[in-house]
């Protein structure tokens, strides 16, 4: 069922990674992503892998989550190692026939280049995991929030986008509810030739698209009878602020950061 | 012969997750041809679940439909046949209406069905002439026309199939009186024309109380009891209890009750009521009337 | 007592986009004055102009004749729009569509929000008004976790926030189901008794009237009967002829007059319709 669909992928907790600072995290994650791409030997790579690992083990999220996050990104995998193997024509050759040959140096850029990808995408899910969508919307406005100086408007894209957040949920019900509708009345939407559902697709989108539209008219009306008037002059419920333990984690994300440069230059 | 009948019917959501919850449990029920009977249950009692099975939106966990004394499920690929035969109108149905016009969208599950546009025509038309909507608004855009209209052309877009059970989901939800009066007194029409079985599922008692020869309730998952309309009011307390609304004239009849005035347990409608009182005042001779 | 909505000669017509089409006129006339502390129910069929009566209170429409006034505030005056909606706060119809926030003490907090409350303050008034509905325990939860009647004690939270001096709620219970329905109705008549806060309630649902203060009822734009819910009610002729019902209780008593009983018109609740009929057989 589509209600079954979450987004974000939110696992609510209260662990060290859990309480950092949002935009703390957004920023370890920039960093985190630098750190993966500097370094072009197994050790630099070794060293992101403990970094990923320990982070994940402070978040108490168990570790299968985050192989399912990988999960999508097989076929990707998988076509970004044959690419590198059978492409890369440097090295001592392994194995060969006809115009195909794996040299070990293929081999071995293959395996990095998949540790690296599938280090990226765990990494990157402990953000999403360990922070609630509004969390990190509200994060990206504050750290953003320099740019309205050259008149970007940062509080009316973070406005869309909690507002965004705020309506999947009911949108996806409403949705559920217009498909059984339609299906009531002989509607095919999962079964039938491929022309019947295309145009039985209109059915469920023509009465989906009214109602936001209806739902945007309303909410209009509502936000300005509670008075808004846009970002500006604006206070906040939502605090955010830094604590010593995100000065630490950051100085720790800099410290492997320099690590993994300092190792790559030696190797 | 029951039309429709449930054998130990059992929904249950989200099986193996932490979410799982048993929406309907173990109901067995038989509901008879040509019976109009009102669902009652609040929210969460299963009673939406319930009648999503009718039609075979839902399978069920365990247990089994049936339509004419057979299997809904046994023959999965014909499970859209049972969707004709058991129209479904959920609630606030105007929001499923995409035509461009209300004559296309009133056509729609007629299309469907496959039938020829000669047949075609004199469904739409004799539906909309049973649910009151006058042959000019035919041609018109479904979404000009006022809330009521639209909730009766999308109604009438589900009667069109010619259903042999018209199950409603609220029909009258967020409706003045006289736009739910209209309603009621159309549904009721259709049923007095085509003899069809209807379900009508509402929150309010004095509608229920107005057209059901039947109650079917719903709490807590399971069926509570499904009774003739008189019988099913005359446990009033019972209903109470399991946190639903009785028609107020039962309660003031109730009340009466327990004060010694007792005009027996089947008083639902005001003009029952007024009949009662007039008799009874006559026969003891009372000065103030 | 003051009035904190006084209403002079309103005349408000849509404007067709269509120059040839005439403006639809939609209110045609109304004067009413409301006062503080007062409950009202505003009573009328779909189409008779109470909701555009409402959203004139907080100038979300603007009278095309005539003049609005709330709490001294004229509707017409840009300056002080933002004094005037915090004074007279709007609950809609469906709930989904007034929350913004996906949590809902952010929902509670976004007018204080706009408003540049220090926060502090704005903790402060957001917990009070949480408790004041009973919602505080849900104060993390996300609104599409909440039942309908739960949702709009949010958006009555919201309001309360704001500290205003009146509510008017179009048509709140609509979309509730029985036991929403309670839970709304209760929580702002405890508004209205506890914090003193006016309370403007529009719907179609006459049971809902029986408790008020006073009910309005319109018809075609117009204001047609305004007085107690007892007088209102024993117009049964009236209210049926406009598409309105009466409840139960009442149109019994009416019945059993027509009849030529000896019993009060002016029945609204169960407990005098029993004592009323345990009359009638006393003799």
């Amino acid at each position: 069922m589509l209600r079954d669909i979450t987004i974000g992928q939110y696992f609510p907790g209260d662990s060290i990674i859990h309480r950092l600072d949002p935009r703390f995290k957004i920023v370890i994650t920039l960093l985190y992503i630098i750190m993966l791409f500097s370094g072009s030997s197994y050790i630099c790579l070794a060293v992101g892998a403990v970094f990923t690992f320990g982070a994940i083990l402070l978040s108490h999220i168990p570790l299968k989550m985050f192989f399912k996050s990988v999960k999508p990104l097989i076929i990707f995998l998988v076509i970004t190692a044959f690419l590198n193997l059978f492409l890369m024509s440097t090295g001592d050759v392994l194995w060969e026939w006809k115009f195909l040959k794996i040299t070990d140096k293929g081999l071995e850029t293959s395996i990095f280049m998949v540790v690296r990808i599938v280090l990226l995408v765990m990494g990157s899910s402990l953000l999403t995991y360990t922070t609630s969508p509004i969390t990190l919307t509200d994060a990206i406005e504050r750290l953003l929030s320099p740019l309205k100086k050259i008149k970007f408007p940062v509080h009316e894209l973070a406005m869309m986008m909690s507002i965004a957040l705020r309506f999947i949920p009911t949108l996806i019900e409403e949705t559920d509810k217009i498909m059984s509708a339609q299906k009531a009345r002989g509607a095919e939407i999962d079964t039938g030739s491929f022309t019947k559902r295309a145009k039985n697709l209109i059915s469920i989108l023509v009465p989906l698209f009214i109602s936001a539209f209806r739902r945007a008219d309303e909410l209009a009306t509502a936000m300005e009878c509670r008075c808004y008037h846009g970002g500006e002059g604006r206070t906040r419920l939502r605090q955010l602020k830094s604590a010593p333990r995100d000065y630490i984690a950051l100085a720790v994300t800099i410290f492997f950061l320099a690590l993994v440069i300092v190792l790559d230059r030696i190797f | 012969m029951a039309i429709l009948e449930t054998q130990e019917l059992t929904y249950t959501y989200s099986v193996g997750t932490p979410f799982e919850k048993t929406a309907v449990d173990h109901v067995s029920l038989k509901i008879e041809e040509g019976e109009m009977v009102g669902v009652m249950g609040h929210t969460g009692s299963g009673k939406s679940t319930l009648i999503q099975h009718f039609n075979g939106l839902l399978r069920p966990t365990s247990g089994k439909v049936l339509l004419d004394g057979k299997d809904i499920w046994e023959e999965k690929e014909k499970i859209r046949d049972v969707r004709f035969k058991v129209g479904l109108v959920f609630q606030y149905p105007e929001y499923q209406i995409f035509e461009e016009t209300v004559y296309k969208d009133i056509a729609f599950g007629p299309k469907n069905m496959g039938l020829d546009d000669a047949e075609i025509k004199r469904r739409v038309y004799e539906t909309a002439h049973d649910i009151g909507l006058s042959e000019e608004l035919l041609e018109r855009s479904p979404f000009e026309l006022s809330g009521g209209q639209k909730r009766r052309v999308a109604i009438a877009g589900v009667m069109a199939m010619e259903p042999r059970v018209l199950i409603l989901d609220e029909p009258t939800a967020g409706l003045d009186p006289a736009g739910r009066d209209k309603i009621l007194s159309h549904i009721k029409s259709y049923h007095e024309r085509t003899k069809n079985t209807i379900l009508i599922v509402s929150h309010s008692m004095e509608d229920i109380a107005a057209f059901a020869d039947k109650i079917l309730v719903m709490s807590k998952a399971k069926l509570f009891c499904y009774d003739e309309t008189v019988k099913v009011f005359a446990r009033a307390d019972e209903i109470a209890q399991i946190g639903l609304d009785v028609p107020q004239i039962t309660k003031v009849f109730g009340e009466l009750r327990r004060r010694g005035l007792d005009f027996g347990k089947e008083v639902y409608t005001v003009g029952y009521a007024r009949d009662l009182l007039l008799k009874q005042l006559k026969e003891r001779g009372a000065s103030r009337c | 007592m003051e009035n904190i909505i006084e209403i002079k000669g309103l005349h408000f017509a849509y404007e067709s986009d269509d120059e040839e089409k005439k403006p639809v006129e939609v209110l045609k006339g109304i004067d009413l004055d409301i006062k503080q502390g007062e409950f009202v129910a505003v009573l009328g069929h779909n189409g008779c102009g109470k909701s555009t009566l409402a959203k004139h209170l907080n100038a979300i429409l603007l009278p095309t004749e005539g003049t609005v006034t709330v709490n001294g505030i004229n509707t017409k005056d840009e300056e002080k729009i933002f004094d005037l909606r915090q004074c007279a706060g709007m609950v809609f119809q469906n709930p989904d569509n007034q929350i913004v926030s996906s949590v809902v003490e952010e929902d509670v907090a976004f007018a204080l929000e706009n408003l540049g409350v220090p926060y502090e303050e704005m903790r402060r008034r957001v917990d009070e008004s949480l408790k004041a509905v009973g919602m505080y325990e849900y104060r993390l939860h996300s609104p599409s976790q909440l039942s309908g009647g739960q949702k709009q004690r949010v958006a009555i939270a919201g309001v309360i926030a704001m500290q205003p001096k009146c509510i008017i709620l179009d048509e709140p219970t609509a979309m509730l189901d029985p036991q929403g329905r309670k839970e709304v109705l209760a929580t702002i008549h405890r508004m209205n008794r506890e914090q003193g806060i006016t309370i403007v309630l529009i719907t179609h649902y006459m049971n809902e009237a029986a408790d008020c203060d006073r009910v309005v009822v319109m018809d075609k734009g117009m204001v047609v009967l305004d007085d107690v819910p007892e007088k209102v009610f024993s117009q049964v002729d009236k209210l049926k002829a406009i598409g309105l019902d009466v409840p139960q209780v009442t149109e019994l008593a009416w019945e059993l007059r027509k009849a030529g009983c000896d019993i009060s018109p002016e029945i609204i609740s169960e407990e005098e319709c029993v004592a009323a009929i345990e009359k009638l057989f006393a003799e």
